[in-house]
């Protein structure tokens, strides 16, 4: 570990003290699934870190590694299996309306993209995007903030459809048509995860509400309206309908966690 | 504090496609010694970029030497010229100012270059699912430690298994052989109890697809353990050739 | 048997037999060299010794069969190994970096065996054929290998292109020494280290050894 820090840092860590930064580890949540790890769509089933389901508003350490092992090792098998018995695979054709339908949208997407011809990079761009998110969406996040943070994704998404440029084509490897394309998926995730941590007047796990603390500064929850999982819909550009998956406990009791 | 830049001039090889023939370009950089090299080529990039070039496209995930996607060969060197380290965990302090950076792609038949600096690498993939599966009860979960394994052979086995799959080891050998990764492979599951079932199968139909795969022979020069970025020793390419050996005596199999 | 030429086809099975041909050929070398020795000891010790050989001929002949497979198969498969092998890189790279990453005598396998394979040939033709065959001389015929010998070390060239020749010959088995036993699996951190240091003593005997004979003959010595 020191061995890395110092090809890294060029700095020796037993001599020189260690600079640490936090850094964005990964989002809570997730696809949404039902209890067999199926999502809203049917027979598209949703494992490990990608869906919402094992962990709370916090990761906690090596939780992660268990999900994967739990969802692969104990569920998936009977469900998967279970859901097969019912339905017969057939052979999937490019010819199907469907299929055709999104061959077209990514096709378009792709022309339109590279149509652009601005002058700011994607990189450029996705680095901006980065550090709105840094600022108001980390950790400690607040309304005004939130709200900020929301109409500047907006800009930078403005920005990004009338002023990126994105050189060579469609029709080969374009790495940097790869990452405007995950760009576009950000912006939309960025936006998200703002309005969800605005909607959720309290703090808890790894959301934290400056508004909503406790005087020694310990996360200060409400249980009594929050005490859902927030299934954000998607409904056409800018728009989720959200749905609540209630928290039911029946053993444990809900308690304050103070890590004092 | 910032710290003085070096001025460099990169020659980076160029390819459009599979089927084109690529060559040399010249570029002239300014780049801070605590940048990575990587962040070298994000930052000409960019340049490239906004004057309506095509970027330089190089395969990079992780940045911190564990996915084993960034593999370039600097100044002859898979991996950069300092070892143990992989491409992204190079940094240009490393560099002399006025230095002038040869950077080339994996090269070898097995890896076909799909532009510039990116091979097709799937046929390590081709090698690992030629080996097949390991055989284990499934169901309750078994006990932590039902079976004893000795330290020194756990570790050896870790150590193995630290292989990341670059294929460094490839285009350091002279003979683009793919001994190194395939013996890492096949060594992290020969050498634990959990391992013993597909044993003699395992080796046989791994190397039988590595050579299928037009990957060349090993000749002992040592090259891809230098070039290794995690340390794997040859002494698994040993253990393989043992093995392999042995299942042509041992292997329940009569046709491979 | 289709699975034993499959191996022997198989990359790892062609290290293999590379391995038994040259251990084969690393154990008749050192044969080779001590019967060789005689020649520091006057004509009348190498005769001998040569004679000797001639009593238990169908001993010799059986090994000089064995010998003969073992070269082939070592040769034919090298030079297999080292075209097939050129042709896994395809495009060579710009800058090489190989002379910080391995040895010399290992990049050089090919070249090396094929300096032998041409010094083999002219060994062969002086003094296999000399003695063997036929000798326009007459001295081999009249059991005067001695002389024989004495006549091609005096030529200056012969000799100094002999004792280049065992220079490489030095090189191809430092590298081969060690790498037959790590072809067979035999690395192990314990004695590993041992065996690369008995290759190169060995290396060394063997090309000092049969380089000291030229060199004794061209300075003078024997007269
Ligand atoms: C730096 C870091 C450190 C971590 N440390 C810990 C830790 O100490 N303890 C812990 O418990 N957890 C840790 N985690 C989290 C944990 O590693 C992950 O949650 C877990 O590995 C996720 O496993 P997964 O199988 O769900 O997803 P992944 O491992 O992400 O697998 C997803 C797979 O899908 C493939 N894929 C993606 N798109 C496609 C496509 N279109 N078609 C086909 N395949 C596709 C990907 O290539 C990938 O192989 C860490 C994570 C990170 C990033
Ligand atoms: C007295 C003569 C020779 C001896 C004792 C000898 C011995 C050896 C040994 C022990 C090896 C190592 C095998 C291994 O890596 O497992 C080797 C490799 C090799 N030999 Fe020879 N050899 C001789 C002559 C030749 C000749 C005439 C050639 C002709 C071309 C040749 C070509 C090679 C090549 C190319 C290799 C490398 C192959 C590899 O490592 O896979 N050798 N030799
Ligand atoms: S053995 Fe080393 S060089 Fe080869 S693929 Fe594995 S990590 Fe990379
Ligand atoms: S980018 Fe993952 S190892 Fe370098």
């Amino acid at each position: 570990m020191f061995e890395i820090y110092e090809t890294i840092t060029g700095e020796n860590p037993y001599k020189s003290p260690m600079m640490i930064y936090p850094a964005p580890h990964y989002t809570m949540g997730g696809l949404w699934v039902d209890y067999n790890l199926m999502s809203n769509v049917p027979g598209l089933f949703v494992l490990g870190e990608a869906n919402f389901s094992d962990h709370g508003a916090n990761r906690l350490g090596a939780s992660a590694l268990m999900q994967g092992l739990a969802d692969g090792y104990f569920v998936i098998p009977y469900t998967m299996g279970n859901y097969l018995a019912g339905d017969k695979p057939t052979l999937v054709k490019t010819d199907h309306p469907e299929f055709e339908k999104v061959a077209k949208e990514v096709k378009d997407l792709t022309n339109k993209l590279l149509s652009i011809k601005g002058k700011r990079t994607v990189d450029d761009l996705h680095k901006q995007l980065g550090r709105i998110m840094w600022d108001n969406v980390g950790m400690g996040r607040n309304e005004a903030g939130l709200k900020k943070t929301i109409e500047q994704i907006r800009q930078v998404k403005e920005e990004f459809w009338k002023n990126v440029t994105i050189p060579g084509s469609g029709d080969d490897v374009n790495q940097t048509l790869e990452r405007a394309g995950r760009l576009v998926d950000y912006f939309e995730l960025g936006e998200l995860m703002a309005l969800d941590a605005l909607d959720r007047k309290e703090s808890c796990g790894g959301h934290f509400r400056e508004e909503y603390q406790f005087e020694d500064g310990e996360a200060k929850r409400d249980d009594e309206n929050y005490s859902y999982v927030a299934a954000w819909e998607f409904a056409g550009e800018n728009k989720w309908n959200l749905h609540k998956e209630e928290l039911k406990y029946e053993y444990v009791k809900q308690a304050i966690r103070s890590y004092k | 504090m910032e710290a003085k830049k070096l001025n460099l001039t990169l020659n980076i090889w160029r390819q459009k496609n599979s089927k084109s023939v690529g060559s040399f370009a010249e570029y002239k950089v300014q780049v801070s010694p605590d940048a990575s090299f990587l962040e070298m080529l994000d930052e000409l990039n960019n340049t490239l970029e906004l004057k309506g070039e095509e970027a330089i496209h190089f395969e990079s995930d992780c940045r911190e030497g564990i996915c084993g996607t960034c593999g370039l060969v600097i100044n002859g060197h898979a991996h950069g010229p300092l070892p143990k380290i992989a491409t992204c965990q190079l940094h240009m302090r490393n560099f002399k100012d006025g230095e002038t950076i040869w950077v080339e792609p994996f090269r070898a038949k097995a890896f076909p270059v799909i532009k510039d600096l990116m091979v097709d690498r799937s046929g390590f993939d081709v090698i690992l699912q030629a080996g097949g599966y390991v055989s284990i009860n499934t169901g309750g979960v078994p006990d932590g430690n039902a079976i004893p394994i000795q330290k020194e052979v756990s570790s050896l086995a870790m150590d193995a298994a630290a292989c990341i799959g670059c294929g460094a080891c490839v285009a350091s050998c002279k003979n683009a052989s793919a001994m190194l990764f395939v013996s890492a492979k096949v060594s992290q599951y020969a050498l634990l109890p959990q391992g013993q079932p597909e044993r003699y199968r395992r080796v046989e139909r791994m190397v039988k697809v590595m050579d299928d795969l037009g990957f060349g022979s090993c000749t002992n020069t040592y090259a891809c353990e230098a070039e290794c970025p995690k340390g794997i020793s040859v002494t698994n390419i040993a253990r393989m050739n043992r093995d392999f050996m042995m299942a042509k005596i041992k292997s329940k199999e009569v046709e491979v | 048997m289709g699975w034993f030429f499959k191996f022997l086809n198989s990359s790892i099975g062609k290290k293999f037999m590379m391995a038994v041909t040259g251990s084969f050929l690393l154990i008749f070398l050192i044969i080779h060299l001590v019967g060789n020795i005689t020649l520091f000891f006057g004509a009348g010790a190498f005769n001998t010794y040569v004679s000797t050989l001639d009593v238990i001929k169908p001993l010799i002949r059986v090994i000089e069969v064995v010998l003969l497979g073992a070269f082939v198969l070592h040769i034919f498969n090298g030079l297999r190994l080292w075209l097939e092998n050129k042709r896994a890189r395809g495009i060579t790279y710009k800058v090489n970096g190989s002379k910080e990453n391995s040895t010399i005598f290992s990049r050089t396998m090919a070249v090396t065996g094929s300096i032998i394979l041409i010094f083999l040939v002219s060994h062969l033709a002086t003094f296999f054929w000399r003695f063997n065959v036929h000798d326009p001389m007459g001295l081999a015929t009249h059991h005067q290998y001695y002389d024989v010998v004495v006549y091609f070390f005096n030529i200056w060239w012969y000799s100094i292109l002999y004792v280049i020749a065992m220079l490489f010959l030095g090189y191809h088995l430092n590298h081969g020494f060690q790498s037959a036993f790590q072809t067979f699996g035999w690395n192990h951190n314990r004695y590993f280290p041992t065996i690369k240091k008995i290759g190169m003593i060995y290396a060394i005997i063997m090309a000092l050894g049969f380089a000291s004979m030229p060199i004794y003959f061209l300075l003078g010595g024997g007269n």
